[in-house]
């Protein structure tokens, strides 16, 4: 028998306020109205009313529409059939295909017990040095790109989901322009992974509520293939929608802002996502790579900054290319010391070299006269940036160390590199020793 | 006594009670399915109870039961909390793990202590004496320590000995004595006992001023920055300047008896680097695996918010026990800003009016009653022991002018200022030797150390001025303090964190480095041109660091030591 409440005592912004009895926290219903119907949330209990988050917003939702709750929380299906499809952010299929039938996983599920988590200890290859060589990205961690509006961050985010060999890759969009949305559909399709591709996205004309779900789809489905054994690849874009959905449902309740209007559990709600980043001790692993938008290029922003607490490192997207400076992997001490045994020295050496490149390029526009070493530094800048820096560089690891170890014979004396003798004798490049 | 849930909101659940209600009491919310959900009383207003929920609140419905209970949230305490990993309500997560598999299931509840493990008990006091709380009764061996097993800590007056155990082998719940009051009501005794978590546990003659250094092998805290046993330092710092390093450091060579870990709304992949770690290290002091002086606590940010809150109080009760047992203890709090962050977030859903940034408005006092919970006490039998507790800070922005900072500064003892310029610089440890202070005196002599900091100070400024009118317009004078100050900075203040002698230098060789590195500072070079001055710094410096290297005694150690001399006597005068 199907259970209907009709009796709406308050629809503010995407909130609607229903009398009803027997009604769980945080499950769902559904409001028939006269747009159609919409999956709905529920937010607070209080006595007899039950506050519901609607899906697709409430402009047009009358007081006399029904609400008939579902007795369960929102779940996603979970099936190999999920592979090549693309939901939105209510988890109803946007490619014109069916609807997929399969076991229901809840949403949100608890957090990992930290000892059944592996260590990190498996590099990711990407083919993009400034990751590969200078700041590894690692099995199972968590990271964002942080850029500003303009930059190419969602290409850097389909490239990476691209070469990064991954079982699965799941796209989250939150927010997305429907051009962005369409060209990481081309991407995937020519890339020619679009069948181990999942993806859920909210469009910047669809509903915002909506995007808060994205997350919690795309994790959920993922830890599943997970826990099946599948090395999973999530990438969501971008997490300051997200951060502005939550910001927007917490004012309509009327909760405190703490800093910029953003709720006092930005941190934990963020937090809530990222940590499902896990390497499963005797099964799979999901790594997470978002992309954080930085409003006015200002990392001390509420989004950017408690995500920085948050996750495992940071890429900064600026001027089209990777920062070597700020930019950081917290975990690439677990895999580089493993690759190649020049690779860390290749990587202290080449960014110290810049660092002192651009002291130099500081000192040369303030109008100091170059001296022989400010010279080389300039050249090898230049060699630097083109060479490795470019995003358009696509090259593996190792050929990107014997690039490295070219460009500072290009420019250098050995013992000007700073690096130990014993890795100089075995990898400087031979025509060049002792020229 | 039971209740009926009215309203649920996020974690917060207001129940109708038909009874007694006790304050920060114990309720279980009861769903539909049978799953009982623990949750505190935090606040009563009429007959109703507002109750926050360690659970996610999932599935609650209006009118399901809520058991009220009168005990407040408590932790046990007993032989077996040495090498635990517990969640911040004390459930043991290997258990857990064993029971639930790889996610943390709400509403199962594990035991903290072990009820099948025998454990050697030898007693110490004897039919006939009076006792009171707190006093030993015996002992068991738990790891490296006597593990003292104590006269009830809640109950109150004098007790006569009645009966008790004969040595011999006996689990947490076993009895080893009997005890009478004054009134003749006989009491059981186990080896476990209980204890509310948000009330200090300190039963002792009197509170004494901690004076006694704690070294924990990091050059610019011992040295710089000291703590001391009993006192109380923080460690605030924008993210990736290296507060969870420092603090990892720190809980492996911290010269301690016990330390606890209290990983509060962190990365849980810190705590499984730390826990897959730690069995595998040796503490040096010792002979056994680090894992055996040290507890975790784990609530992770993933983990339920308001059991978040709790975690912290959990892990200072297990530091206070080992503190009544005479122990030197040391809790590492990382960080306190997600804790305090916890508290915003109740604060909002109770509608109380917000403080500054939102947080509520006994923020301040929560923290100062935290950081009070420290101290060096002294039993009735003479006998000391010490809490040290250290707490991250994770201010937004990196702007220390922020609530939790501030209200931290104020109540601790030292304060570790991490800068973001000094990590970019890839300097560790990443402390500010020009913002960070310490009220305590350390193994340096305070004026030594206040010398080095006048000539830190002043080689900044000459940096500073460098950076507008270059090398050629300052003086030699001011350029050779400036490469002193640069000096200090590179061969004392920073160290190498993956090398195993520089990477932790014990008290007895910081006093040797640094009045070696006094007398290099005191100098008078009488440098007359710059190149000079430099290439002699590099070439002090490198001997310094080479030094620094060396295994203390060592024939590397004395060979570079002999050389340092040499230098001194041949490159300047003393002044």
């Amino acid at each position: 028998m199907r259970k209907y409440f009709d009796e709406i005592t308050r629809i503010a912004g995407n909130v609607v306020t229903v009398k009803a009895d027997n009604v769980g926290y945080d499950e769902l219903a559904v409001i028939s109205s006269s747009r159609g119907s919409s999956l709905a949330q529920v937010i607070r209990l209080e006595g007899n009313q039950v506050s519901l988050q609607v899906f697709s917003g409430t402009q047009g939702v009358s007081t006399g529409d029904k609400v008939r709750f579902l007795h369960k929380p929102m779940q996603v299906p979970f099936t190999d059939e999920l592979l090549g499809r693309i939901f939105d952010g209510s988890g109803r299929p946007r490619d014109g295909r069916g609807e997929v039938q399969g076991e229901q996983v809840d949403i949100g599920s608890p957090a990992v017990n930290p000892v059944m988590r592996e260590m990190p200890n498996k590099m990711v290859e990407t083919g993009i040095p400034m990751i590969d060589v200078f700041n590894s990205l690692v099995e199972s961690q968590k990271i964002p790109i942080f850029s500003v509006a303009g930059e190419p961050y969602n290409d850097l985010l389909a490239r990476i989901g691209l070469q990064a060999k991954a079982d699965i890759i799941i796209l989250g969009g939150m927010g997305l322009r429907h051009d962005d949305y369409l060209k990481f559909r081309k991407t995937f399709e020519d890339g020619g992974v679009l069948g181990r591709t999942i993806m859920f996205i909210n469009t910047a004309a669809d509903p915002v509520v909506e995007a808060l779900l994205v997350p919690d789809l795309c994790l959920a489905a993922g830890e599943q293939f997970a826990l099946q054994g599948k090395k999973v690849l999530v990438l969501l874009t971008d997490m300051t929608a997200f951060a502005d959905a939550l910001k927007e449902i917490s004012i309509i309740l009327e909760q405190i802002p703490s800093n910029r209007g953003y709720p006092g559990d930005l941190y934990t709600q963020m937090a809530k996502r990222y940590e499902k980043a896990v390497d499963f001790d005797g099964a799979g692993s999901m790594t997470l790579l978002t992309c954080v938008t930085m409003p006015g290029d200002d990392v001390t922003h509420p989004v950017p900054d408690n995500t920085g607490y948050i996750t495992e490192g940071q890429f900064y997207l600026r001027h089209g290319r990777i920062e070597p400076f700020g930019s950081l992997s917290r975990l690439k001490q677990q895999v580089n010391g493993k690759t190649r045994d020049d690779h860390r020295a290749i990587m202290d050496a080449c960014i110290q070299l810049y660092a002192l490149c651009r002291e130099t390029r500081e000192k040369r526009d303030m109008g100091f006269e170059m001296s022989e070493w400010d010279r080389k530094l300039l050249k090898y800048g230049q060699a630097f940036e083109s060479k490795i820096m470019d995003l358009s560089v696509n090259i593996p690891l190792f050929s990107a160390l014997d690039r490295c170890w070219e460009i500072l014979a290009e420019c250098f004396e050995p013992a000007e590199t700073g690096i130990r003798r014993t890795i100089i004798e075995k990898h400087w490049p031979a025509q060049k020793v002792g020229s | 006594m039971n209740g009926k849930i009215v309203a649920v909101y996020g974690n917060l659940v207001i129940a109708e009670a038909d009874g007694r209600i006790v304050q920060n009491s114990v309720g279980y919310c009861v769903r539909s399915d049978g799953v009982r959900l623990l949750s505190e009383v935090i606040r009563i207003h009429g007959r109703m109870a507002d109750l926050q929920v360690f659970e996610e609140t999932r599935g609650l419905k209006i009118g399901d039961t809520v058991e009220f209970r009168e005990e407040m949230l408590s932790v046990v305490l007993g032989p077996g909390l040495l090498g635990q990993i517990y969640d911040g309500l004390q459930n043991p997560l290997p258990n857990l793990a064993k029971e639930a598999g790889f996610f943390l299931t709400p509403g199962k509840y594990i035991h903290g202590l072990d009820t099948s493990r025998k454990w050697t008990f030898t007693p110490s006091a004897k039919v006939g004496e009076m006792v009171e709380s707190g006093e030993t009764l015996g002992s068991v061996p738990e790891g490296i320590f006597e593990h003292r097993i104590m006269v009830p800590f809640m109950w109150q007056g004098s007790f006569t000995i009645e009966k008790i155990a004969v040595a011999g082998e006996y689990t947490v719940e076993d009895e080893i004595a009997v005890l009478v009051d004054g009134e003749g009501q006989k009491r059981s005794v186990t080896m476990q006992q209980h204890w509310p978590v948000k009330i200090p546990l300190n039963i002792a003659k009197q509170r004494l001023i901690p004076t006694t250094p704690l070294a924990t092998r990091v050059r610019i805290i011992d040295s710089m920055f000291p703590i001391v046993k009993g006192g109380t330092y923080c460690i605030p710092g924008p993210f990736g300047a290296g507060k969870t390093v420092l603090q990892q450091i720190t809980s492996r060579n911290a010269e301690v008896d016990v330390v606890i870990i209290a990983a509060c709304g962190e990365r849980a992949g810190e705590v499984v680097e730390t826990l897959r770690e730690f069995p595998e290290l040796i503490d040096p002091r010792t002979g056994k695996s680090l894992m055996e002086r040290t507890i975790i606590i784990a609530n992770t940010s993933a983990m339920p918010v308001a059991a978040r809150e709790s975690s912290v109080y959990t892990a200072t009760t297990l530091a206070e026990y080992y503190r009544q047992m005479g122990l030197d203890v040391l809790l590492l709090a990382d960080s306190t800003s997600r804790w305090a962050q916890a508290m915003r977030e109740l604060s909002g859903r109770l509608e109380e009016i917000p403080g500054e940034e939102a947080f509520p408005a006994y923020l301040e006092s929560r923290i100062a009653s935290f950081y009070e919970r420290a101290g060096v006490i002294e039993f009735k039998d003479g006998r000391r022991g010490s809490l040290t507790i250290g707490g991250t800070v994770s201010p937004a922005g990196g702007n220390f002018e922020e609530p939790v900072t501030q209200g931290t500064l104020k109540v601790v003892g030292a304060f570790h200022g991490l800068s973001r310029a000094r990590s970019d610089a890839r300097r560790y440890p990443a402390i500010d030797p020009l913002d960070s202070w310490s009220k305590y005196v350390g193994i340096i002599d305070p004026k030594k150390s206040a010398e080095v900091r006048k000539l830190l100070v002043r080689g900044n400024e000459v940096r500073q001025m460098m950076t507008v009118v270059g090398e050629e317009g300052t003086s030699i004078e001011d350029f050779t303090i400036a490469l002193k100050a640069d000096f200090f900075d590179n061969c004392y203040l920073q160290q190498n964190a993956f090398d195993e002698v520089d990477g932790a230098t014990p008290a007895e060789r910081q006093r040797i480095v640094f009045d070696k590195i006094l007398e290099v500072v005191e100098l008078d070079f009488g440098f007359t041109e710059k190149t000079e001055a430099r290439k002699t710094m590099v070439q002090i410096s490198d001997l310094f660091r080479n030094w620094n290297y060396a295994p203390t005694d060592s024939e590397e150690y004395k060979n570079l030591l002999g050389q340092i001399d040499q230098f001194i006597a041949t490159k300047g005068r003393q002044v």
